[in-house]
């Protein structure tokens, strides 16, 4: 017993450190590469440039160990290097598109980075224990519901691409729905530490399946519901995918119950082939999903044709960034980021990329599993996955696995709100991390209300 | 909760290993067949990046890239535009390439294709400017040029081969157009000169030679005595009926001969006599007698029903699936439901001159590396045998006769013995018939055989006859090819 405790607990601080470095380090070279092919010389605001980005990155790094020393030591290094590319790209295109560097979508997207990591920082700081969020269930539901609703409000929300996800104040355009998949996963968490025991215990038996009493339903119809709605009210295919994943996942996690998903599945079946057959845009997605070359396609499907020959004309190794044209595809610096990438870094690009991701979600998911309370599991696996679900809906869009969608790749697109969220994100799961790998928990009342008391075992 | 948190990540990692699988289907396996899309804006944009091959005829250029001082660092020139415009194509920086040789050898030209592998590595290697390949041509620019002349303002198509090669020796699609405005990159002239050319109700874009499908005539009579001399059946003297009217059976029409009168005496005729006078009602008569297996399975042998890649595809000439008899009688004479493209019609009257044998057209003969040293050079390949050596010497002796006693006169040329067969062809009643020839000189050692096409009769209208409108355009190009 004394020996397991004389063992100093690793908290990985210095891993991260180097690893943060190494991050900064492949997107200085990035950022070099790209000059070198544009411009022929080295950027003349290289060293401010380095300078900002090693220096944000470190203060982070600071009140990590200042606050959160047993947090994960891979995920900051990973949101950096993906924000930091994101970055860099977007920079490119800006170039391609003769946007200055005060006028271009870069300089905007870094404005947003500061504040995002401001943002992260600020949650970093004032939770001490994500465990307090459990107390804001309801709150959280109610303000998601509110983000949700506002872009239909008459004056205050606008449509875009066919969608009308978007609020305008001020001049600064923001998607709601971003921030409301962090709002909902705190709900959600909240209400199924409360109810699991109920919905996975009753319920009737069928082929071998236990199948839930209707009331239980009620739940899940409503997050359905929801998803239906934005769907039809606002046209966000994308965001209702999500929405409904991240709920019927976190639902599943907390129950243990297949059949949850196969419901979840058959309405999501359900509502998907009503779409289909109700709205045109809905029509022309699956159209460009299944035979985007056939001869009614090509008029439609541009976009996404213009997007897999980019992919291929990157190949395996890519044009090298800079050098590749990745402008042709329309929205190159939003939704298209990833063809951008795959043309310009190629295929082995591409891969590095969707590994950081799969680190990223590994990660989370490893969190949730070492940690002692309910509430805290939900909110980290569904976190977790809300990553993994959003980048399977973006790329799968792309790539032609599933119909394109429209959302951002998390810190590499373009977009305030995305990157805001996304920081938040990030911030909520460090702070989730540090607990679960703090060796010896803090005896805390909160704990005390969770739902594993048989867990708090105290010898001697 | 971890069991399902565990299996929740192994759906993350099959969500991604699906991304994974795409991308790499996208970027390698696939990639190919996207970059040689169509409208593939990237590979055209590259293409002008690169200095792109010359198409040359006897080494001198007919589209070449040059220089240009803008973001794209080469222009297409074409240096005869309008004569050469459906052999070359057009290569546009708006509308890709099509046409001609600049899309249907567009990989060579560019440099990417895949027979071009080493030659791109060792550039790389030894830090060369990577270049497309050239092309040369068969084309003989006399022949084409006396094509074009004898064309003239008139709709229509000519095609010269080498009988004993199958090398194209002069094409000519009238109108045409000229490329150079296509490939311009001036503001506004490609997409001007493409609408233009669109809404053209005479398609000027189309290559008539190899893509237009006419009825072909009594010059189609030549497939048909090809089928009845191989059958043993007859011989060039065996006497034929050719009456003034043939009943035709299952209908209440008559099929005449164009003079209205019988072809002979007592409504006979030799075979020589009525493919000579091109005897309409004996032809009919042969085309019944001889069935539908038989009268398809010999144009098939001429290359009816097939595709051929010259490299550009030409259409497929048409004998139908399905054919009755009144249509057989009707096919025997080239009306009906049987079409075919000029180029078609060329390769049958090479077929009598090559003893029989089709050869296969081609229009490339070698492909050059900037250096002008030899990357590949194209071997003439038989295509299939149209018929028996004794019947091609037979036909050979009738078409003679047609050029000195018979319709073809107008094809004769001093000094040399030409064989021929006009063809007058119906295609829709009070439209002017399409004026055919097609025939070979010298008769005894062939070395060019021709089909000409002149549409709805051309200058003569509504009176034209084949020999009269076509013959002097088949002269005049043979004229070019001996001299």
């Amino acid at each position: 017993m004394t020996a397991v405790t004389s063992v100093a607990p690793k908290r990985g601080r210095n891993v991260e450190l180097a690893l943060l470095m190494l991050a900064i380090g492949i997107i200085v070279v990035a950022y070099i590469n790209v000059e070198l092919a544009l411009h022929g010389s080295l950027p003349p605001d290289l060293l401010y440039l380095v300078g900002g980005v090693a220096g944000v990155a470190l203060i982070f790094h600071l009140v990590l160990r200042w606050r959160a020393s047993y947090a994960d030591p891979l995920i900051l290094p990973i949101a950096v290097l993906l924000n930091g590319m994101g970055l860099v790209m977007i920079h490119r295109l800006d170039i391609a598109a003769g946007r200055s560097i005060t006028g271009g979508l870069a300089f905007k997207q870094l404005t947003w980075t500061v504040i995002g990591v401001v943002i992260a920082l600020t949650v970093l700081i004032t939770l001490r224990d994500h465990r307090v969020l459990r107390r804001y269930t309801y709150t959280a539901a109610l303000g998601a519901l509110i983000l949700l609703l506002l872009p239909l409000v008459p004056g205050l929300g606008k449509s875009a691409y066919g969608s009308r996800i978007w609020i305008s104040v001020g001049g600064f355009s923001f998607q709601p729905a971003e921030i409301a998949k962090i709002l909902l996963a705190i709900f959600f968490a909240g209400y199924l530490v409360q109810t699991r025991d109920v919905l996975s215990l009753a319920g009737r038996k069928v082929l071998g399946i236990t199948f839930p009493r209707m009331r239980d339903l009620g739940p899940i119809l409503f997050a359905w519901l929801i998803s239906i709605a934005i769907l039809v009210f606002e046209t966000d295919l994308g965001t209702s995918l999500l929405l409904f994943g991240l709920f019927v996942s976190m639902l599943y996690v907390a129950t243990e119950r297949v059949s949850w998903i196969a419901i979840g599945l058959t309405l999501t079946a359900a509502g998907a082939y009503v779409a289909y057959l109700l709205f045109g845009h809905v029509q022309r997605r699956v159209l460009c999903w299944l035979d985007p070359f056939s001869p009614e396609g090509v008029d439609q499907c541009g976009q996404i044709t213009t997007g897999l020959m980019g992919m291929a004309s990157g190949g395996l190794l890519g044009h090298g960034l800079g050098q590749g044209r990745p402008w042709l595809t329309p929205l190159p610096e939003s939704d298209y980021i990833f063809p951008s990438f795959g043309e310009e870094i190629g295929l082995v690009g591409v891969f590095a990329l969707l590994l950081l991701y799969v680190l990223l979600v590994e990660r989370g998911m490893r969190t949730a599993i070492g940690l002692r309370d309910g509430f805290g599991k939900l909110l980290a696996a569904g976190l977790a996955f809300v990553i993994a679900l959003q980048v399977f809906v973006v790329v799968g869009g792309v790539t032609r696995v599933i119909p394109l969608t429209g959302l951002t790749l998390p810190f590499l697109s373009y977009g305030g709100s995305s990157l805001l969220t996304n920081w938040t994100l990030i911030a909520l799961l460090l702070r989730i991390s540090d607990h679960a790998r703090r060796p010896v928990p803090d005896v805390d009342p909160a704990d005390i209300s969770s739902d594993t008391p048989t867990e708090v075992v105290k010898v001697a | 909760m971890n069991t399902p948190i565990r299996r929740l990540s192994w759906l993350a990692a099959m969500l991604f290993a699906l991304l994974l699988i795409a991308s790499t289907w996208i970027q390698s396996f696939g990639a190919p067949g996207l970059n040689e899309r169509p409208g593939n804006r990237r590979t055209l944009l590259a293409s002008y990046n690169v200095e792109r091959g010359q198409i040359l005829l006897d080494g001198n250029p007919i589209a070449r890239s040059v220089p240009n001082n803008s973001e794209v660092k080469y222009q297409r020139v074409y240096s005869q535009p309008q004569l050469y415009s459906h052999l070359t194509g057009y290569q546009s920086f708006i509308y890709g390439t099509g046409g001609g040789i600049e899309s249907a050898m567009d990989a060579t030209l560019s440099g990417r294709d895949d027979n071009l592998f080493y030659r791109r590595f060792t550039d790389q290697i030894m830090g060369r400017t990577p270049t497309g390949a050239s092309v040369e041509l068969t084309i003989n620019a006399a022949v084409q040029k006396a094509a074009d002349e004898a064309l003239g303002n008139q709709r229509g198509a000519v095609v010269a081969l080498d009988p004993t090669s199958g090398a194209i020796l002069a094409m000519v699609s009238h109108p045409n157009y000229n490329p150079s405005q296509l490939a311009s990159q001036a503001d506004g002239v490609s997409t001007k000169a493409w609408k233009d050319l669109n809404a053209d109700s005479t398609q000027p874009l189309q290559n008539r030679a190899i893509s237009r499908l006419y009825p072909p005539g009594s010059a189609y009579k030549v497939v048909t005595a090809a089928a009845a001399l191989d059958s043993g059946k007859w011989t060039k003297d065996s006497t034929l009926p050719g009456p003034a009217q043939l009943k035709l059976p299952l209908s209440t029409s008559t099929m005449a001969n164009s003079n209205r009168q019988a072809c002979g005496p007592d409504d006979k005729v030799t075979f020589l006599v009525a493919l000579q006078n091109s005897c309409n009602t004996a032809f009919g008569w042969l085309g019944m007698q001889l069935g539908a297996d038989t009268m398809r399975s010999t144009s098939e042998k001429f290359g009816f029903n097939q595709q051929l890649d010259v490299p550009m595809t030409s259409a497929a000439s048409v004998f139908p699936a399905e054919i009755d008899q009144p249509g057989l009688a009707l096919g025997g004479i080239g009306q009906g439901n049987v079409q075919s493209t000029p180029l078609q019609m060329a390769m049958v009257a090479a077929a009598v001159a090559n003893k029989g044998e089709v050869m296969k057209p081609f229009m490339v003969e070698a492909v050059r590396a900037a250096d002008l040293s030899e990357l590949s050079r194209t071997k003439p390949e038989v295509l299939s045998r149209a018929m028996k050596e004794s019947t091609a010497t037979q036909l050979n002796e009738m078409m003679q006769a047609v050029v000195t006693n018979g319709t073809g006169t107008r094809a004769a040329i001093p000094g040399v013995q030409v064989a021929g067969k006009t063809g007058t062809a119906e295609h829709g009643k009070g439209q002017a018939p399409h004026a055919w020839f097609i025939g070979f000189a010298p008769a005894n050692d062939p070395k060019v055989a021709v089909a000409v096409v002149v549409e709805d009769g051309g200058r003569a209208g509504t009176d034209a006859y084949g020999g009269a409108v076509a013959g002097p355009i088949s002269k005049a190009v043979m004229e070019a090819a001996l001299r």
